[in-house]
């Protein structure tokens, strides 16, 4: 079979399930005609027809709304945001209405919301942020955010047969750098599980998305450099989040570092810090350690965007100071 | 005509009754009293739910549509419930959602948050949908119901289905983003939808003045390359008709309806709000001149010679059925304090309850009712 990459990977899960199901349809910003920003949905216009593949106009809360209303009517949208930095503008109808919609109605809405995320890719301060934090904290989402093309295949396809609203972020700067050999058959990556990543016994690096390769070069440099056996966690899942695999990795290593490339302060890496305090504390000996970007806008210039992101050399220089601790 | 689809006309004139082929001349005798009877418990059942707000039974803010009756009762009317028709309120609909199905003994229990309530407690007053009856919850953010009901219509489209949906949305509503995106997709979808603008002068204390400078909110339609209809919102006749024609245009496939109700609101936003930005005089002159209510009786004794006794049967049907259903909301049961973390997601899946309420059955020992949300303590 052939490599896939994780661009791929997204475009051959939206065919596959709308092929299965005809009421999956999509809709966002250029998505038909174009095929996306991005491409990502280039060819479903041709094989699916103009009532499934719906170019809207620029009207992030007019996706989102509408394809809440079509969920309760039993059908199953993907809303394309051009690139995640404007979900933003549906922020009011994501939080208040889909996510509440189910607890304070009984109303079921099945809804996908994915869109190009995250930096590394001199995108500045509109084309490259990571605003799953803003999200975490509104119960009844759930959040996934693939590393692998595999995992963006597979998280897909559980999203849009979720009962439930899923935020799928894909990582623009994974689109065309990874590949790798599809699953065969249907293949469906549940939500709610970490995946580990590389299997280690002295320290434990929690991350997801993109950051992962950065910790997995970085596990590979002290490995060969310091002799340490690094354990990277990709939690692939952020709501819920796989507490079990977060409290068995700091069992086993008793040391650990968060990563991830949105900004630091009120991030996912507080609150992953928090329950581990609380059901491990005992475990640890070593404080949780933050590998995060800084907490500013992200700019724009390579030595600017650089300095800001977390790098491969920040994880190593974190890696040793929890190991040495 | 009680309505013109241009958008540019003038103020709407009352029907006249040699007006050819109004879509309300359709209507039965019986029909009509059904109207007038949805219109009465709407009023009646505000007025019980003023009484249980004053005994403190209602526990949070109480939103009244007296003079609105008309326009929330004439044009769901308008739809037909048998093709599946589906509509989304707003505050002041509650007569809507009577006609679409919707249960005194629900709404009382809503109000009084009780546990068998249709939301079990967890959302205020008319907040409460019904996929099978036809309607869906609003929420408190004004214009994202109109992008909802784009989506819902737009599945309709979608699956090949001849049902229509109504959205309301108040003059505040049109000043949001989301009023406009939702129009603006579904006039673009050519969405089965009629979007209804109740222009009851005031958003809680703002002005229609303030709110646009456009004179007619009839005349935003034309941006959005639909027609726009206004009418009479106090003559529950003119409501029904240009509500049926634009339901009847988007059955046809010809796409979305802009229409305009003019009407007052006689009440505060809230009850507790006690008007005091309302110039002097206004709310008597609407009472004495332009109740909707008093309006259609007139039309019905005069124009159908429907008799007194008739009306009155009606009224006294109304006060049972509304005494029926307080008793039976007044004996409904408080909800259990940890069914607030069940259905948050699909499936029996229930939050896990926080370690220092584990084995806790309930919060406090007596639960505190609010002050008041504002000026008013009646």
């Amino acid at each position: 079979m052939a490599e896939v990459t994780y661009l791929e990977a997204i475009r051959q899960a939206l065919f596959e399930e709308m092929e299965r199901d005809p009421n999956v349809f999509c809709l966002g910003e250029d998505i038909g005609a174009y095929g996306g920003a991005f491409k990502v949905t280039e060819g479903l216009l041709d094989r699916f027809g103009d009532k499934r593949v719906i170019d809207t106009p620029i009207s992030e809360a007019a996706i989102v709304g509408a394809a809440a209303g079509a969920a309760h009517m039993g059908m199953r949208p993907v809303c394309e945001m051009q690139f995640i930095d404007f979900i933003s503008c549906a922020y009011d109808m994501i939080t208040n209405y889909v996510a509440t919609s189910r607890y304070r109605a009984f109303l079921p809405c099945p809804i996908v919301v994915r869109g190009p995320s995250g930096g590394y890719v001199r995108g500045g301060p509109f084309h490259s942020q990571n605003p799953e934090a803003a999200f975490l904290h509104t119960p009844g989402l759930k959040i996934v955010y693939p590393a692998t093309a595999s995992d963006a295949k597979g998280l897909l396809k559980a999203a849009i047969r979720d009962d439930d609203p899923v935020l799928y972020f894909e990582h623009k700067y994974l689109y065309r750098r990874i590949k790798e050999e599809m699953p065969s058959g249907d293949h469906v990556v549940p939500i709610g599980k970490a995946r580990t990543a590389r299997e280690g016994s002295d320290v434990s690096v929690i991350t997801y998305a993109a950051t992962v390769w950065k910790a997995l070069e970085a596990a590979e440099q002290v490995e060969k450099e310091d002799g340490l056996k690094v354990e990277v966690v990709d939690l692939r899942s952020l709501l819920p989040l796989d507490d079990e695999a977060i409290i068995a990795t700091v069992k086993k290593t008793n040391r650990v570092l968060i990563v991830h490339e949105d900004t630091r302060t009120g991030g996912i890496a507080g609150e992953i810090t928090a329950r581990i305090t609380e059901r491990a504390f005992e475990w640890l000996d070593a404080p949780i350690l933050r590998v995060t970007a800084a907490d500013v806008p992200l700019p724009y210039s390579p030595p600017l965007e650089d300095y800001v992101l977390p790098q491969t050399a920040d994880i190593v220089k974190a890696i040793r100071v929890l190991a040495s601790y | 005509m009680a309505s013109r689809t241009t958008g540019r006309t003038a103020r709407p004139r009352r029907a006249s009754a040699s007006a050819p082929a109004r879509p309300s001349s359709q209507l039965s005798v019986d029909q009509k009293l059904e109207l007038y009877y949805y219109m009465r418990l709407t009023r009646s059942l505000e007025e019980r739910l003023v009484n249980l707000y004053r005994q403190t039974k209602v526990v949070g803010g109480l939103f009244r549509s007296l003079g609105q009756e008309a326009d929330a009762v004439g044009s769901a009317y308008a739809l037909d419930r048998s093709a599946g028709d589906f509509l989304s309120p707003l505050i002041r609909n509650l007569g809507s959602m009577l006609v679409q199905g919707a249960q005194p003994t629900e709404i009382i229990r809503q109000y009084m948050a009780k546990g068998d309530s249709p939301t079990r407690g967890r959302e205020l007053n008319i907040h409460f949908g019904d996929l099978e009856r036809g309607f869906i919850g609003q929420i408190s953010h004004l214009g994202d119901m109109v992008p909802v009901m784009t989506g819902v219509t737009l599945s309709f489209k979608l699956r090949g289905e001849s049902r229509v949906g109504l959205v309301y949305v108040g003059d505040g509503a049109t000043s949001t983003g989301a009023f406009h995106e939702g129009i603006n997709f579904a006039a673009v979808q050519r969405c089965p939808l009629v979007v209804i603008v109740e222009n009851n002068g005031w958003a809680y204390s703002t002005p229609v003045s303030k709110q646009t400078a456009s004179t007619r909110f009839v005349d935003k339609a034309l941006a959005y390359g639909i027609p726009g209809v206004q009418a009479d919102g106090n003559d529950v006749l003119a409501v029904y008709d240009v509500t049926k024609a634009a339901v009847d245009r988007a059955r046809r496939g010809e796409g979305v309806t802009l229409v305009e109700l003019l009407t007052y609101r006689r009440k505060g936003h809230a009850e507790h709000d006690n008007q005091s930005y309302i110039p002097k005089g206004e709310l008597e002159r609407w009472a004495s001149e332009n109740d909707p209510v008093d309006r259609y009786v007139r039309y019905l004794t005069e124009s159908e010679r429907v008799s007194a006794d008739t009306l009155a049967d009606v009224d006294q049907r109304v006060l049972s059925e509304i005494d029926a259903a307080t008793d039976l909301a007044d004996a409904s049961p408080m909800p259990e304090p940890t069914d607030s973390l069940t259905e948050v997601y699909a499936g029996r899946h229930s939050v896990e309850p926080l370690w220092f309420r584990e084995g806790i059955r309930s919060a406090v020992a007596q639960h505190e009712r609010a002050a008041g949300w504002g000026t008013f303590s009646g």
